[in-house]
C-alpha cells in the first residue's frame, strides 16, 4: 500500500534521500532548494538515516565533497539551485567525466544578472553540457518518482553518469501537494545497494582517479562519456518500466498529451505543462486538435522519438525557460528543430522564451500560442521564429495580449518607459 | 619512538620513482618525506590540488603512487579530501571497510594560499581527520613562475617582473601557517628539508596521526622559479631555515613551539645570493632592498619568538 502524503517538492525529495539512505551528503544554502538539506540534516539528528551530512562552506566545495566520496566508493547526494549550480561548474565535468553516478537533486531557479529567485532554467540548461544525465519533474510527485530512478540509471554499469533531477523551484520546490509514496523498504529494493566496481578505499586494489588526460588519451575519456550518454537511453527506460511495476506510474522520455491527432502541439519542460495542459483540454472543448508534449528526460535528448511523436502534426511552439542568448532561439528549440529535421515532411516550428526569472505563464498566454500556431497552419507562414512571451515589449507574434492583460489587470504597476 | 634514519629509509618508497618533476624540486622531496611518516600497516588517499605535482606525478595511464590517489580540480584538494574521509567515516561505520586509512592533501602555494584557501578553511573549520600539506615554492610554477600570495616582496616572477619603474613584487608574502592556526586546528606546522629529515618527518608523523585537520607548510625550493643550482636544494633550505626567512615551528593545541633556533642567525643575503629571481637585489643602489628585507624577516622572527615563550 502506498502511503498518502501532502508534501512540498523539495520535502518530497528529502523524503526520497531518507528513503534512499545515501552514504555522504555535502550541501550549502541556496534559495530555493535549501529546504531540501534542511530536511535532511534533520533526519540525520535524529538518526533516521546512516549519512555524512557535510555542510560545506560552498557550493564548489559541495560538488567536491560528492566527487570524492562517490570515488571513495560511497553514494553521494547534493541539492541545489542557480548560482550554486553555477559555482559547481567546473566539477560537473570533473563528475561526469570520472564516470561517477552522484544523484543531484536540482531545483531550478534562474542565474543572477539581475539577481532574482524565482524559476526559470537558465541553471541546467546553461549545464546541458556537461556529460550530466538530466530528468524534469513536472509535479512533486514527479520529483519524488524521478528522484528514485536517478541512482538505478545513473549506477548501471554501462552508465556510470551524474544525474540530475530536477524540479520548478517554489512552483514545486515550496507548494504542497498530494502524494503517494512508497514504503522505505519497497525504496530501498528498488534502488538496490551501490556496488561500485573500483573505488579508493578499496584494501587490495588501490585507484588512482582524476589524472592528467593529455592529448593521447583525452579523446577517448570523452568518446566513451558520449558512448554512455547513448546508452543511457535504454536504461532511463528499463528503470521507468522497473518503477512502472511497483507503483503503477509510467514514466518516458517524455509525455504525450493528446497528441494521436494533434495538427498543433506544444513543447516545454517541467511545472508549466499543467498550464498548458488545462489550455489543451479547453481548447478541445471547442474542437480545436491541440496537444502537447512535455519533455521528461533532455539529456540525454530523446531525437528519434521526439521526432516520430510530433511527425504529425502542422506547426509545433517551442517553450524555453532559458535565454541561450544565440540570438535564434532558445536551447529546446535548438534540439527539437534539430530532431525535427530528418522527417520528410517537418511542421513549421516557432520558439517561444517564456517565464524568465518566476515571470507567470497562463492558459491564456498558452490558448494565444495555439492561436498563433492555428494560423500558422492557414498560411503555412510562421513570422518570426524566435519570439518572447510575458513580457512588457511586444514580441514576435502581431500583438502582445500578455503586455495588454498586465496594463488592465496590473495598472498598479506603473509601468513606465523609465523602467519599474 | 626516536627518530631512526637509517630505519625511516629502508621503508619502501610510496611516491615511486620515474615521476615528471624537475630534477632539485622540492615538491616530490615533501611528498616522500610525509608519506614515508605514514605506519606501514596503514594505507592512505592522497589528495592533490592541480600543479606540477599532480601534471607530473599522475599522466595517464601512469600513476607515481602506491597508494590510492585522487585528483579533481585546482581550488578544492581539501574539499576533495574531506569528501574522502567523509566516505571513510560512513563505511567504516557500515562494515565496509575494514583497514584503517589515512587521508594527507598536497597543494603548492597557488593552489593553498590563493584559489584554495576558502575550501581549505572550510575544511580547518570542519575538522576532518586529515592532513593537508601545502608545498610551498612561492610563486605558480607550473605555469611559468607567475607570483602568488606567497611570493615573498622582490622576488622576480613573471607577472612581477623586474624592470625600469618595478623591483619585482611589491607586497610581503603572506603567512598561511598562522591563518590555519587562527582556525584552532589542533595540529599546525612549518617544516623543509633540514640535514637527516628528523623535523620533517617528526611533524608529519604527529599531523598524520593526530585526530582531526592538521596543516603543514613545507618550504619546497624550485630550481626553475627560483632559478638556483639543482645540487643546491639542500643547501638554500638550510639558509631559508639559518636566515630566519623560513623559521620552522609548530603550534600543537594552540601552543606555540620553535622546533629549530639557528646557532647563529644569518643575514638575509646569503639565501637571497644563491636564486636568479632576488639577482637584481644586489646591483648598485639597491641596497635598500635588501636592508628593507633584512628588516621585515627581523621583525616577523622577533614576533615568532615572542609567540614561542
Amino acid at each position: 500500500m502506498a502511503i498518502r502524503d501532502r508534501l512540498s517538492g523539495n520535502e518530497a525529495v528529502a523524503i526520497a534521500m531518507k528513503q534512499i539512505n545515501p552514504d555522504v551528503m555535502g550541501a550549502f544554502p541556496i534559495t530555493p532548494s535549501t529546504e531540501i538539506p534542511q530536511y535532511f540534516s534533520s533526519y540525520v539528528a535524529d538518526g533516521l538515516v546512516d549519512t555524512e551530512f557535510v555542510a560545506v562552506e560552498s557550493e564548489h566545495s559541495a560538488m567536491s565533497t560528492c566527487i570524492a566520496a562517490q570515488a571513495a566508493g560511497a553514494r553521494a547526494v547534493t541539492a541545489t539551485s542557480s548560482c550554486g549550480m553555477a559555482l559547481m561548474w567546473e566539477l560537473l565535468y570533473v563528475a561526469s567525466s570520472y564516470r561517477l553516478p552522484i544523484t543531484m537533486a536540482l531545483v531550478n531557479r534562474a542565474l543572477t544578472g539581475p539577481i532574482n529567485i524565482n524559476n526559470d532554467h537558465s541553471d541546467s540548461m546553461g549545464a546541458r553540457d556537461s556529460g550530466w544525465i538530466q530528468i524534469y519533474s513536472e509535479t512533486n510527485q514527479e520529483a519524488y518518482d524521478n528522484f528514485l530512478q536517478a541512482m538505478p540509471i545513473g549506477e548501471h554499469k554501462d552508465i556510470r553518469l551524474p544525474v540530475m533531477v530536477c524540479q520548478d523551484g517554489f512552483i514545486t520546490s515550496h507548494a504542497v501537494e498530494n502524494m503517494d509514496l512508497l514504503e522505505d523498504d519497497k525504496v530501498r529494493d528498488f534502488v538496490g545497494e551501490y556496488q561500485p566496481e573500483h573505488y579508493l578505499l578499496q584494501k587490495d586494489n588501490t585507484l588512482a582517479v582524476g589524472p592528467y588526460g593529455i592529448s593521447a588519451y583525452y579523446m577517448e575519456f570523452k568518446k566513451q562519456q558520449a558512448e554512455a550518454m547513448k546508452s543511457a537511453k535504454k536504461v532511463i527506460l528499463e528503470v521507468a518500466e522497473a518503477f512502472e511495476q511497483v507503483t503503477g506510474r509510467k514514466y518516458g522520455f517524455f509525455e504525450e498529451f493528446m497528441m494521436e491527432d494533434a495538427e498543433v502541439a506544444v513543447v516545454l519542460i517541467g511545472s508549466s505543462a499543467g498550464t498548458g495542459k488545462a489550455a489543451v483540454d479547453a481548447l478541445r472543448q471547442q474542437g480545436k486538435k491541440a496537444g502537447l508534449i512535455k519533455i521528461r528526460v533532455f539529456r540525454p535528448f530523446p531525437m528519434e522519438e521526439l521526432a516520430e511523436a510530433l511527425s504529425h502534426v502542422k506547426a509545433v511552439a517551442v517553450m524555453d525557460k532559458a535565454e541561450s542568448f544565440s540570438a535564434a532561439g532558445g536551447p529546446l528549440f535548438a534540439e527539437t528543430r534539430s530532431a525535427l529535421y530528418d522527417l520528410p515532411q517537418r511542421p513549421n516550428l516557432i520558439n517561444y522564451v517564456y517565464g524568465l526569472g518566476g515571470r507567470d505563464i497562463t492558459v491564456t498566454d498558452f490558448e494565444e500560442i495555439y492561436s498563433q500556431l492555428d494560423s500558422i497552419v492557414e498560411t503555412r507562414q510562421t513570422g518570426p521564429v524566435y519570439r518572447h512571451i510575458g513580457q512588457r515589449e511586444a514580441d514576435g507574434a502581431e500583438k502582445d495580449v500578455t503586455y495588454e492583460r498586465y496594463q488592465m489587470e496590473n495598472n498598479n504597476w506603473r509601468w513606465q518607459s523609465n523602467g519599474l | 619512538m626516536a627518530y631512526n634514519f637509517k630505519q625511516e629509509m629502508e621503508k619502501p618508497e610510496r611516491l615511486a620513482g620515474g615521476h615528471r618533476l624537475c630534477a632539485g624540486c622540492g615538491a616530490s622531496v615533501a611528498v616522500r618525506g610525509v608519506l614515508r611518516a605514514l605506519e606501514p600497516s596503514d594505507r592512505a588517499v592522497v589528495t592533490n590540488a592541480t600543479g606540477c605535482l599532480e601534471v607530473s606525478t599522475y599522466l595517464y595511464p601512469y600513476t607515481a603512487y602506491e597508494d590510492s590517489y585522487i585528483h579533481s580540480a585546482f581550488e578544492n584538494a581539501a574539499a576533495t579530501c574531506g569528501g574522502v574521509e567523509a566516505a571513510y567515516r560512513v563505511l567504516k561505520k557500515k562494515g565496509k571497510i575494514e583497514e584503517n586509512f589515512k587521508f594527507i592533501t598536497f597543494g603548492g602555494d597557488g593552489g593553498t594560499y590563493d584559489i584554495g584557501l576558502q575550501s581549505l578553511s572550510g575544511a580547518m573549520e570542519r575538522g576532518h581527520d586529515m592532513v593537508y600539506v601545502c608545498y610551498d615554492n612561492e610563486a605558480y610554477m607550473n605555469t611559468g613562475i607567475q607570483r602568488s600570495s606567497a611570493t615573498p616582496r622582490f622576488a622576480d616572477a613573471t607577472t612581477t617582473p623586474v624592470g625600469r619603474e618595478s623591483y619585482g613584487k611589491t607586497q610581503r608574502k603572506k603567512n598561511l601557517t598562522e591563518i590555519i592556526a587562527a582556525h584552532n586546528v589542533p595540529y599546525a606546522a612549518q617544516t623543509t628539508f633540514l640535514g637527516n629529515f628528523k623535523d620533517l618527518h617528526e611533524k608529519a608523523h604527529k599531523a598524520i596521526y593526530t585526530e582531526g585537520a592538521c596543516f603543514l607548510n613545507v618550504l619546497a625550493p624550485c630550481p626553475r622559479g627560483w632559478r638556483y643550482d639543482m645540487a643546491e636544494l639542500a643547501e638554500l633550505c638550510r639558509l631559508a631555515a639559518d636566515t630566519c626567512v623560513w623559521p620552522l615551528y609548530e603550534i600543537e593545541e594552540g601552543t606555540w613551539k620553535l622546533s629549530y633556533e639557528p646557532k647563529k642567525k644569518l643575514p638575509i643575503e646569503e639565501f637571497l645570493k644563491k636564486q636568479g629571481r632576488f639577482k637584481h637585489m644586489f646591483t648598485k643602489g639597491n641596497e635598500w632592498m635588501i636592508e628593507d628585507a633584512q628588516q621585515y624577516v627581523d621583525q616577523q622572527w622577533q614576533r615568532l619568538l615572542d609567540k614561542c615563550k
